[in-house]
């Protein structure tokens, strides 16, 4: 077996043509609970290290795991949304590994039997088109501590001096989904990954069980990729990409591995079947640990808790609280505001979708409110390379905004020095306008001293305004606005300047 | 004063301080004294709290002249077996491996003992991590049997057993998995319970088998057994094996057995528990008690535990698989002895193999080395899935046997105490020893063993009483009555019968 360079790639098309391209995908997610899936300690994300911990989630001798009946709750609601059946009783099992950051040296999950199992869910790709993923099963862990390694480079732990570790994170509850072979994307499995990942970080928040923030690792999917010769071909060997941990980066690593993968096949080598990692600045997965080593983790039932059997009313209860799924929102949303699928797909895209239902609930009219974070707040968004929603300024504070220039308090021009304020934390837009004095002028006495003025330095003009030639008033308008800073209604400028003149 | 007040029973001494005869500073200086004078020879206390239980025994004199309401047990100094953690008190489960370890929090059962205003004289010896029958495998020199010090005083609570029998304490916490309050009790003179799978809250214990441990009390009277069932007992949400239910009331029972009346209870003579392996004299007491409890009213009647014969098998497989699971935690990481390993790379995996190698004993490995084996891919089903089965089988059992009786009685143990280094090289004859103690472990019943009498040997010998879940109350029913009838012939207790033990001047 010859290792191929990872600049040795088949071109995707190419790849794609000759491939069938088979995915799997385990997506975890932290789950929003108040406590621990097994203790009290408390979670809060950027706590100081070691301060969110319990004898429980130390793994200090003694301690016993008591099973958080929320992060349960969470886990029904997630199987249901994802269309599983829930089970009527299903165990824990302990995962046996040594690695500093479990600290039992077993971590509490589920193996043969899940909460939820046998789901699906439709996926809508970006030209609208849906996929169906199916599901294998969603479990239940605990997430690991986390740890640092000091003094080696870029925070690997080869060649570090020491590491630390945080058991903050350690115990936190997880939902773990499998999916079956996702087979028949064809040349499109790239986009059906992301796709299927963001649709699930969207259930997730519909649901209300997660903050689902992929950059804080709320949410992290690991990728497998093969690849075999046509759809009737045997599954080939594949490989899995650990903690992908953005929508691109999803796409880009199935993209990349199927390049990959077509190479060594096509050199006639075997894949070998192993974790590879993700390099987000290279583009490129590296092979981590080889799988044929895979430790054997002694599975067996965590006598420390009983099974977790949740009662068919309660189960029946949770699914009829389920909140709209995101996929039947974005239908409903689409048909109260009358946009074109194309507007629709790109506000969906751009993560503006709750900004601007947000903005309309606060009296903006659709078309307002699209205007306003796709055009405006776009576009500055981009300038700083940030999400929309991470913007500092509030769907509530964008309506107020639009009333202002409905109200005739401000113009366009001036909602735009608004805004900035706003964004710089000067307050809501009526403070803003406030504090640096954006008001449109519309006190006929204060416009009429400018008007004069403006009217006494240009003699010439008013003359030729009054032998009848009104194209030369801009000329006077212009000076007015100058004057008041652009503060002035043109309209209003133009009406008086005209009365003045006597025309 | 005549009496010695070591000498009372946790009741008689309860009794004493509430009529304010003896104050708890007396009572826990008196045991103090005594743990000075003899356990130089015992050494059945690894850590002695003198400081923190005369505090508590103060504390508890004041609010009783304050006249405050206190419990039944308060003041009554206690030992608790070192598998148990402890606040702030060093708990080490007789291994190097927890050496000088802290713990930050109390096990439920010591809250509810420091609750209720029992003052803590210290913590005892035990096996490494309760593994083993004799106490000769704990990392800080045997525990001697108050009877004969050239004897093993059982195991794995052997300091706890010692403790109590040698007037060192008059209350103990055990902790029983396969045994290990049980047999120290028959071998040692005392009375240990084993209460219901669930009875007793496992929060604050330091795990070797989840599914099997259970703690318990270790006393000189079923009486005091009850009493402090009672008070480490009921409900614990930190634990989810904990049973929902109250407690039975336990006291009550063991006051109703000792009027002696057992008229209309059915007796079952467990027909795998005796016979070959029995030593004579355990055999001819066994038979004798039999005789007393008919005496007494009883039916006693045979039954058959046909798959008791495979419950060892089973116990030396799932007691090993959660073993090696419960223990991977004592790897140098976060508390306890951390061992550089002596050349090559200092990596986590390597500090983890170096502890682990120097921190525990051979016996310890033997299990966790087992343990692994049996839960490995492709031995999974064949080792640790026949044991389950093979348990839900001795479940059946006892089902079938309750049936036909109200209790199941055997001998405790095979044997009387034997000497040390006697079974040490050879684990399956030390394995032995616990061959009528496993069944109720696996099956989660309670089991209370009594003394009834010396073997020819002049050692003391156990007898066992089951009964069904969460019916802990028949035990100490039978049990106080046996005892009554039995001490009536010996015209005192057992201990009584204990030679003097050497003691040291104290130097106070």
């Amino acid at each position: 077996m010859t290792a191929v360079p990872t600049t040795d790639l088949v071109a995707y098309d190419d790849a794609v043509r000759r491939y069938d391209p088979v995915l799997g995908i385990e997506v975890h997610v932290e789950l929003g609970t108040r406590t621990k899936m097994f203790c009290a300690a408390e979670v809060e994300f950027g706590a100081e290290p070691n301060t969110q911990t319990t004898p429980v989630s130390l793994g200090l001798p003694g301690a016993l795991p008591v099973v958080n009946g929320t992060a349960v709750e969470y886990a029904i609601r997630i199987g249901l949304a994802l269309n599983c059946q829930i089970a009527e009783s299903c165990r824990f099992a302990r995962k046996n590994y040594f690695y500093p950051d479990v600290p039992k040296n077993f971590q509490t999950s589920q193996y043969d039997e899940p909460i939820a199992y046998d789901g699906w869910i439709d996926v809508e790709l970006e030209d609208g088109e849906t996929f169906r993923v199916e599901i294998e099963r969603a479990h239940m862990e605990e997430d690991a501590g986390k740890n640092t390694h000091v003094g080696g480079t870029a925070g690997r732990i080869h060649g570090a001096e020491y590491s630390l570790v945080d058991y903050n994170r350690a115990g936190i509850p997880l939902v773990e989904i499998v999916t079956r072979p996702i087979e028949g994307a064809g040349e499109r499995a790239p986009e059906v990954a992301r796709a299927y990942v963001q649709t699930l970080r969207d259930i997730f928040r519909a649901l209300d069980v997660s903050e689902a923030r992929m950059e804080r690792g709320n949410v992290r999917a690991d990728v497998n990729v093969s690849l075999r010769t046509g759809p009737e071909a045997p599954l080939g060997t594949r490989t899995e990409t650990k903690n992908v941990n953005s929508f691109r980066s999803v796409e880009r690593t199935v993209r990349h591995e199927i390049s990959r993968q077509a190479a060594v096949l096509d050199a006639g080598d075997t894949v070998v079947q192993e974790t590879r990692h993700w390099h987000e600045d290279t583009g490129v997965t590296t092979p981590g640990r080889v799988k044929s080593d895979a430790e054997d983790y002694r599975y067996f039932p965590e006598p420390d808790l009983v099974p977790v059997a949740p009662s068919r009313d309660w189960v029946e209860e949770i699914r009829a609280g389920l909140p709209e799924m995101p996929a039947a929102r974005r239908r409903r949303l689409q048909g109260d505001w009358g946009y074109a699928d194309a507007e629709m797909r790109d506000v969906v895209n751009a993560g503006a979708l709750d900004l601007i239902e947000a903005t309309v609930a606060g009296g903006t009219t659709p078309a307002g409110a699209r205007k306003w974070w796709m055009g405006e707040l776009a576009r500055r968004a981009k300038q700083a390379d940030v999400p929309l929603e991470s913007m500092a300024v509030t769907p509530a504070q964008i309506a107020e905004l639009e009333q202002l220039i409905a109200g005739g308090k401000i113009n366009d021009k001036l909602a735009r020095q608004v805004l900035d304020g706003v964004l710089a934390g000067e307050g809501d837009p009526a403070a803003v306008v406030q504090s640096r004095g954006l008001e449109v002028v519309s006190d006929d006495g204060a416009l009429l001293t400018a008007i004069d003025e403006a009217l006494a330095a240009q003699p010439d003009v008013v003359a030729k305004v009054r032998g009848g030639n009104q194209g030369p008033v801009g000329a006077i308008i212009g000076a007015v606005m100058k004057a008041t800073k652009g503060q002035a209604d043109a309209k209003r400028v133009r009406e008086l300047v005209l009365e003045r003149i006597g025309q | 004063m005549t009496t010695d007040i070591t000498r009372l029973s946790a009741s008689e001494l309860a009794a004493s301080l509430a009529d304010g005869t003896v104050s708890s500073v007396e009572a826990t200086q008196a045991h103090l004294d005594r743990i000075a004078e003899v356990d130089g020879d015992l050494n059945a206390f690894l850590h002695v709290s003198a400081e923190e239980a005369l505090a508590t025994a103060a504390d508890v004199d004041a609010r009783r002249s304050a006249g405050d309401e206190l419990g039944p047990l308060a003041g009554v100094p206690i030992a608790i077996k070192d598998v148990v953690v402890t606040k702030g008190l060093p708990t080490t489960a007789g291994s190097k491996i927890l050496e000088g370890w802290i713990p930050p929090y109390d096990a439920t059962l010591v809250e509810r003992i420091k609750a209720a205003g029992l003052p803590i004289l210290g913590k005892t010896n035990m096996d490494e991590f309760a593994m083993g029958s004799s106490t000769e495998h704990s990392a800080y020199g045997n525990t001697r049997n108050p009877w004969d010090l050239d004897r093993i005083p059982g195991g794995s609570g052997g300091g706890s057993a010692a403790a109590v029998a040698a007037f060192e304490a008059p209350l103990a916490i055990g902790t029983d998995t396969g045994g290990s309050i049980r047999q120290p009790g028959a071998v040692t003179g005392t009375v240990g319970a084993k209460p219901t799978y669930g009875g007793v809250s496992r929060y604050g214990l330091i795990a070797m088998a989840s599914s099997l441990d259970q703690a318990g009390p270790v006393t000189r009277t079923v009486l005091d057994a009850a009493l402090l069932h009672e008070l480490i007992g009921g409900h614990d949400p930190r634990d989810s094996t904990s049973i929902p239910e109250a407690l039975p009331r336990l006291a009550d029972a063991a006051r109703l057995g000792a009027a002696g009346d057992l008229k209309g209870l059915r007796v079952g003579v467990v027909k795998e528990l005796s016979g070959e392996g029995y030593q004579e004299g355990v055999s001819a007491r066994f038979a004798e008690s039999l005789d007393t409890l008919r005496a007494l009213g009883a039916e006693v009647v045979e039954v058959s535990c046909p798959h008791f014969t495979y419950a060892l098998d089973a116990y030396y497989l799932i007691m090993p698989a959660e073993a090696s699971s419960n223990l991977a935690k004592f790897d140098g990481m976060r508390f306890g002895l951390r061992v550089q390993p002596s050349e090559g790379p200092v990596t986590a995996e390597r500090v983890m193999a170096a502890t682990r190698g120097t921190g525990f004993g051979d016996e310890v490995k033997r299990r966790v080395i087992l343990g692994t084996y049996a839960l490995s891919a492709g031995y999974y089903d064949a080792y640790y899935g026949s044991a389950q089965k093979v348990r839900t089988l001795v479940q059946r059992d006892f089902a079938a046997a309750f049936d036909q009786a109200d209790v199941l009685v055997s001998p405790t143990a095979p044997t009387t105490a034997f000497k040390f280094g006697e079974k040490l090289d050879d684990p399956l004859a030390m394995y032995l020893n616990d061959v009528a103690t496993i069944p109720a472990n696996l099956a989660g019943v309670p089991g209370v063993s009594v003394p009834n009498g010396l073997s020819d040997d002049g050692l003391p010998v156990g007898f066992q009483i089951l009964a069904p879940a969460k019916a802990d109350d028949r035990m100490y029913r039978v049990g106080a009555a046996l005892e009554a009838s039995l001490e009536k012939t010996w015209g005192g207790p057992l201990l009584a019968q204990a030679p003097e033990l050497k003691t040291t001047e104290l130097t106070r």
